[in-house]
């Protein structure tokens, strides 16, 4: 994986005693709280229900067990014991205090960790496939594009004010599970009838009180004009953009009243005017960068793992985890683990310090030195091989990361909700845990095959509800927490916004409401093959309108 | 009814005016009725946030239980005294594997 140069390391040393600097002088009143919170901000440090909040940003989802090890002794020292992972790759801390974080970011920079880009009107982030470089149906590695493109957003000074946040996604395999269709710029990497690296760019998606699919601004962009491209994307945003209402100050807003012909146009002629010049990318760049994310030297091994048969035989509950969290990797003889932080009854992306530093542990001795970090807030172990599935799941069973749900409907999204969240309307966590330990005491998961649930807990959609194949939006109505369920979302290659299914469900009634829409599927589906979001597709609202409201 | 809450500046925790300055104890919260007293307190928590003390003031509604303490009336207060609703870290994880 990439590793900080000098002027990484310079960087963000830097960057971390500006802020105990800024920090001081917010103590000291030098700085009001309106001077200090867009320095905090640029900081990941928010102030929520509770307490402060920092989000720590692992870019593109990938980190090695130092770094792990790092988030595990944070949550021990600074926080309550645990952390939440967030549906854009990072690590949310709730408890910290001020006084601690310039600290706190002493420590994460010992490890090449941060929390720049996590926070404000920025380039956030960039967020890839959690199968990135293993992926079977892979063309390219996306992170190797994320990486770039952090190196050119990173303090870019035209683009630290922008209008508003600002989220690119990029996915390097034909399935896309980055959900690059609600981001504001989405990559999609591609070769050309020439055999050309590049992408197909979708520019103007994105989820909030106004979803939207993004629109294909390129079909094809060669890799060398990636950051020309993005950036002609950006000035065409930060000179046209909204700025006096910042509901309607996302570039998918742009996109939607300017039309995407009249907006390709400007980018085009913006683009024309700087390709060749300072941000064409060499080869040689762009290689450099590629060695950085070499796959590491696997042994070979062959395809069949005769323990690994023999433990499925033997083991009823490893099976159904290996059929379940495991997914086939490259390379025949290993396999991509999904440790799911989903059990039932739990708070959804919640690890403690001791499953933190579990995964640290297992990932260096089993998985190459290497994690990620799923927008699904699951963990992913990229490289075991298949002969060590038996001993990896011990462990995580021992520590209670034994869940086999990966991709079922208990596998669900939700985000902090009401529980922490200073913008929220309604509580997504406790929905989210009665959901998830109705159904696995139903013993229906598997029964009911591939369903996402997604909650969120406003209208700003950190819990992706509007993609969800099922999603759980709360909002308060006179005082009471309310939840509006959608159906027909999905993030995929084939994205589609959710429709409101009816009048909203209250806290009592959202659980059984979500059982009959999942009883209604199970009794029109064609055969267990046809999964919820195909079966909806097929038959549309109506049986599930009449299922729910008569 | 209402009592003044706030963020204490240095480590965010949250707080209420008491008779004795800022309380981490909902319990300990003063109860003003009178808008004169809701305008003292209010004027009492902007000092204290020039004094670095606290962030993010707000006067919000109250009833009183049972032992005559503050309980906010809406829910988004009531988590912020007495939540979150759910449980977390350790605690919850060996309630689960139990």
């Amino acid at each position: 994986m990439y590793r900080y140069d000098d002027f990484d390391h310079d960087f963000v040393k830097a960057r971390v005693a500006q802020f105990r600097d800024q920090v001081d002088r917010r103590l000291s009143g030098e700085l009001s709280e309106d001077e200090f919170k867009p320095l905090r901000l640029m900081n990941g440090v928010y102030l929520q229900l509770h307490a402060y909040m920092l989000r720590v940003a692992i870019p593109y989802g990938t980190l090695n067990s130092q770094q792990m090890r790092m988030l595990g002794h944070i949550a021990r020292k600074y926080d309550r014991g645990y952390g939440h992972f967030t549906t854009r790759q990072n690590i949310q801390f709730n408890w910290p205090k001020l006084i601690d974080i310039p600290q706190i970011l002493e420590d994460l920079a010992s490890v090449e960790m941060h929390a720049i880009q996590t926070s404000g009107n920025c380039i956030r982030n960039v967020t890839t496939d959690h199968f990135a470089g293993v992926a079977r149906d892979e063309i390219a590695d996306p992170r190797v594009y994320a990486e770039i493109l952090r190196q050119w957003s990173t303090v870019h000074p035209e683009f630290i004010f922008l209008p508003r946040k600002f989220k690119i996604a990029i996915t390097g395999a034909s399935h896309d599970r980055a959900a690059i269709q609600v981001h504001d710029i989405g990559l999609q990497l591609k070769r050309n009838e020439n055999g050309e690296t590049g992408f197909a760019v979708h520019v103007g998606g994105g989820q909030g009180r106004t979803p939207m699919i993004a629109k294909l601004v390129r079909d094809f962009l060669p890799e060398q004009d990636l950051i020309a491209y993005v950036e002609a994307i950006l000035r065409v945003y930060n000179l046209y953009g909204r700025r006096d209402n910042k509901y309607k100050a996302r570039i998918k807003i742009l996109v939607h009243e300017t039309g995407i012909d009249e907006l390709r146009r400007d980018i085009e002629k913006e683009f024309l005017r700087i390709r060749d010049g300072v941000l064409h990318l060499p080869k040689s760049d762009i290689d450099a960068i590629n060695a950085a994310f070499a796959l590491p030297a696997y042994a070979d091994k062959p395809a069949h793992c005769a323990a690994l048969e023999d433990a499925r035989q033997t083991n009823k509950k490893f099976d159904r985890w290996v059929k379940t969290n495991i997914t086939p990797h490259v390379h025949e003889g290993y396999a991509i683990v999904t440790v799911s932080l989903k059990p039932a009854g739990g708070p959804p992306g919640d690890a403690t310090d001791g499953q933190l530093d579990l995964l640290a542990d297992l990932a260096e001795k089993y998985s190459h030195d290497e994690l990620r970090i799923s927008h699904e807030q699951n963990v992913i172990l990229p490289h075991l091989a298949k002969e060590d599935l038996k001993a990896v799941y011990d462990a995580l069973a021992a520590h209670g990361l034994a869940t086999a749900n990966a991709g079922l409907v208990t596998d669900i999204i939700a985000c902090p909700g009401l529980d922490y969240c200073a913008l929220a309307n309604a509580r997504s966590i406790p929905i989210a845990q009665r959901l998830s330990e109705s159904f696995v005491a139903s013993g229906r998961e598997e029964e009911i095959g591939e369903l996402k649930i997604k909650i969120s807990g406003c209208i700003n959609a950190c819990g992706h509800h509007h993609v969800g194949h099922i999603g759980i939006l709360g909002v308060d109505r006179k005082g009471e927490e309310f939840y509006q369920i959608t159906l027909g979302g999905s993030a995929d290659e084939h994205t589609s916004i959710g429709d409101i299914v009816g009048p909203g469900f209250s806290t009592d009634e959202v659980v059984g409401a979500v059982e009959k829409i999942v009883d209604t599927y199970l009794g029109l589906r064609q055969s267990r093959d046809e999964s919820f979001l195909q079966a909806w597709r097929r038959v549309g609202q109506q049986p599930f309108k009449e299922a729910l409201y008569g | 009814m209402k009592i003044i809450t706030a963020n204490r500046l240095s480590d965010g925790v949250v707080v209420y005016l008491s008779a004795d300055g800022w309380s981490v104890r909902i319990s300990g919260a003063a109860v003003l009725n009178a808008p004169d007293a809701i305008e003292a307190g209010l004027a009492t928590a902007k000092r204290a946030i020039a004094n670095r003390e606290v962030v993010d003031v707000n006067a919000i509604d109250i009833t009183l239980d049972d032992n005559r303490s503050p309980v906010p009336v809406r829910l988004r207060e009531r988590i912020r005294a007495f939540g979150p609703t759910v449980g977390y870290g350790e605690a919850a994880l060996q309630r689960l594997v139990a």
